[in-house]
């Protein structure tokens, strides 16, 4: 048992781009494993959340598994932060939202060119997909929110150090200003 | 097409300023803006017709897709649902047999919400293509939908379903004035301007929008501009919910009221003037251009006024249901020709306004004063009211009372007196100067209708103990979010969130977390927004959020959170179209019911 602070990481309705930004850290994550030991994360392939102090989650909510994982995240973490565009507003999965789900099925399993046999996918093992992209912090409630598309790893940084350290995350502009 | 669309620019000389009103034309003949008209026009203006497309998207009463012939719009004030309205609304969609928001098959007939008309004291209010219907109940309604169905032509209608009472019954200093046509103007050329503006200082005279600045400092401001074409604008675009004494000021009081802006002219040096009316105020239209005619006639319009030097003439320009352009730099835009997108101030009209030029915009109910004062001089004003808040103020009084309509009374009088005037009893609260004023308790009625306590621009709604705080919470939010003109993000988003986060909280999914976010989200609005929309959107929350905590606190689960939509609802179509029903299929709605 250790004294380190737990992280655990997911990417819900995500491309892990928010993952590959916070990997930007560099070297700095060395001095991050120092104090840290990271849970369930692509980054561990610990496949279920333990208690933690910070749960980071990038994208948004698109199905029923995704509904499954942050609410197990919400449940053993202290701190759930909703990291990037996506998992803030839905993000780019959220273009769908103006097309009734069943079109958009349509098109990709039966009316599309090229679609051989033609079926809607049915199986126990595959999650529904929700009628609309949802940001996170509609199903569940979240304490902190990282803009961004992806966030900077200074913004990681900057946000997790603040909280190691005891103090209030703040991000000063220069790391919110994208133009 | 092609000929009529060709013949309405000729008509307006084909000036882009003139595109509301050439809207309005195509709008009320073919019930939308056709795709073709809006091509033609496009070239017959010099402009890109995405330019047009924004006017016509920007405005609720113009449409890209047809509306029906019989175009009935209700009105979705608080104050008409407190007379009935939501029952009336269903019982003509039946009657109809129309969906709401939707047009009828056959094309004949569609029905919708409007934002307050403006017959609060005698509502339920709608609108038929435009003209104002009023004391709607069942047999009404009835009648409304046999004419239609019969297509009998608007004109043909009885005139008693289009009846619109003043319901003056306290008249006051302003009110019970008995002035002949030119008798301000007269007193004027015998004074002289710079005395008249002397005495209208003196008056203590503020404008009677709300904002309540003084009114002589902005005529002096704009009178001292290098720039000698100047403007005077009368703001008719009565739009607050619950505010209904501009309408009948022009409906009675026309002749003071364009008498005011005359004299404002005079001071200024402006050669044009314009009314922008309210769309919602049709009726009043062609009644208020008689009176300009008559005017003219009688040579206090248009050239050497009253054998002066004096020229000025006043154009009346309609609105197209927008509550933004009460704001004065939105009206100006909309004068302009545009959608009303409230202007970076400073600078201010004063000294660049309609077409960048120095203008004045002042309130119906200012220019009728600046009559009285040019007639009888400051002091008459000023030995009224307060200190600080000069003269009398017109209420448009409606909600739960005896006798709802037009009340003046000097100002720093109290809510008490108001209330037993108007035969309110039982109340619980009163909402003052409308959904961006402020509501107050039955703990306050002895506060004062003055700029130094209560301002107010003329909207007081009273609520009786039987009625609902968060009724009227939820019908002002909105209201709000259908108003935001959308330019800003605080305003145009934090809008729609704070009427998504509050019907959540009212419709019982809301936790303790959720309240600490609505509160957070109004004070992001009000301190972010460009213009006083945003900046006062959140007022209805915020008063009622300081004043009745617990009952915000009441709706409130004893949970972590909840989503506040269907969340097993929302996989509805994809177990449909996998045709499957198992356990896997299906979310449980909080987490506590899933653990």
């Amino acid at each position: 048992m250790t004294n380190k602070i737990r992280v655990a990481t997911t990417s819900l309705a995500g491309c892990f781009g928010c993952h590959m930004s916070f990997l930007d850290i560099d070297e700095r994550m060395l001095q991050l494993v120092e104090v840290v030991e990271f849970d369930r994360s692509p980054l561990t392939d610990i496949e279920h959340c333990s208690n933690c102090d910070i749960g980071l989650i990038e994208g948004g909510v698109c199905n029923s598994e995704n509904v499954h994982v942050l609410r197990e995240f919400r449940a053993n973490c202290k701190i759930l932060v909703a990291v990037g565009a996506c998992a803030i507003n839905g993000g780019l999965p959220a273009m769908r939202n103006h097309i009734p789900l069943e079109e958009c099925l349509n098109e990709a399993y039966l009316d599309g060119i090229g679609v051989e046999n033609p079926q809607i996918p049915s199986d126990i093992e595959l999650p529904l997909l929700l009628d609309q992209v949802r940001p996170i912090h509609e199903v569940v409630k979240i304490d902190y929110f990282l803009p961004g598309c992806p966030p900077s790893a200074d913004v990681f940084w900057k946000f997790l150090t603040d909280l190691i350290d005891g103090r209030e995350p703040s991000l000063p502009y220069e790391l919110v200003h994208y133009d | 097409m092609r000929q009529f669309i060709q013949c309405i620019a000729e008509q307006n000389h084909h000036q882009t300023t003139h595109l509301l009103k050439m809207l309005r034309e195509i709008q009320s003949r073919y019930h939308y803006i056709p795709g073709d008209a809006i091509e033609q026009l496009s070239g017959l203006l010099n402009i890109p017709r995405t330019q047009i497309i924004s006017v016509v998207e920007f405005y609720s009463f113009f449409h890209l897709s047809p509306r029906g012939q019989y175009e009935l719009l209700i009105s979705d004030s608080i104050t008409d649902h407190m007379l009935g309205k939501k029952d009336l609304f269903d019982y003509l969609a039946k009657s109809l047999n129309v969906t709401v928001g939707e047009v009828r098959k056959d094309g004949l007939v569609s029905l919708d919400n409007a934002s307050c008309t403006g017959m609060c004291d005698q509502g339920p209010a709608g609108l038929v293509n435009g003209y104002a219907l009023t004391r709607l109940d069942r047999s009404v309604c009835d009648q409304i939908a046999a004419l239609i169905n019969q297509q009998k032509p608007l004109e043909e209608w009885p005139s008693e379903l289009f009846q619109v009472a003043d319901n003056i019954y306290q008249p006051g200093l302003l009110l019970n004035q008995q002035l002949e046509q030119g008798d301000a103007l007269k007193a004027v050329f015998r004074r002289g301007t710079k005395e008249t503006l002397a005495e209208l200082d003196k008056s203590g005279l503020r404008g009677r929008g709300g904002a309540g600045f003084k009114t002589a400092t902005k005529w002096k401001f704009c009178s001292e501009e290098p720039q000698p074409e100047r403007y005077v604008v009368c703001n008719a675009d009565e739009g607050e919910p619950g505010t209904f004494k501009d309408r009948v000021l022009l409906n009675s009081y026309a002749d003071q009221i364009f008498e005011g802006m005359t004299v404002c002219a005079a001071i200024i040096g402006a050669k044009q003037g314009f009314l922008y009316l309210r769309g919602e105020y049709l009726h009043l239209h062609d009644k208020l251009q008689a009176i300009l005619q008559h005017r003219r006639q009688n040579g206090l319009l248009g050239n050497n006024i009253l054998d002066t030097n004096l020229n000025f003439d006043i154009e009346i320009c309609l609105g197209a249901g927008a509550y933004i352009c009460g704001e004065e730099s939105a009206l100006i835009e909309s004068l302009e020709g545009k959608a009303g997108i409230p202007r970076n101030r400073p600078p201010y009209p004063v000294t660049q306004g309609y077409l960048g030029k120095p203008t004045v915009v002042n309130n119906v109910e200012t220019f009728l004063a600046a009559t009285g004062i040019a007639v009888n001089g400051g002091e008459w004003f000023a030995s009224i009211g307060t200190e600080k808040s000069k003269g009398t103020k017109i209420l448009s009084i409606c909600g739960d009372c005896a006798r709802p309509g037009i009340y003046e009374y000097p100002f720093g009088v109290n809510v008490q007196t108001i209330l037993n005037d108007c035969g309110a009893v039982d109340v619980l609260g009163v909402q003052i100067g409308g959904p961006s004023g402020t509501f107050i308790t039955n703990q306050e009625l002895d506060r004062k209708l003055a700029f130094e306590d209560l301002a107010t621009g003329g909207s007081f709604i009273i609520f009786n103990s039987s009625r609902d705080i968060l009724d009227m919470v939820q019908n002002f939010t909105h209201f709000f979010a259908h108003e935001s003109c959308g330019f800003c993000t605080p305003c145009r988003v934090g809008t729609s969130l704070l009427r998504k986060q509050l019907d959540k909280i009212v419709g019982g999914h809301g936790s303790a977390g959720d309240i600490v976010e609505l509160e957070a989200t109004c004070q992001l609005i009000k301190n972010h927004s460009h213009c006083g929309l945003g900046q006062t959107a959140a007022n209805p929350i915020l008063s009622t959020l300081e004043r009745y905590p617990e009952m915000y606190h009441g709706l409130t689960r004893n949970i972590s959170f909840d989503p506040g939509f269907d969340l097993d609802g929302a996989l509805e179509t994809a177990r449909r179209l996998a045709n499957r029903d198992d356990a896997g299929a299906h979310l449980a709605q909080t987490e506590s019911e899933h653990e």
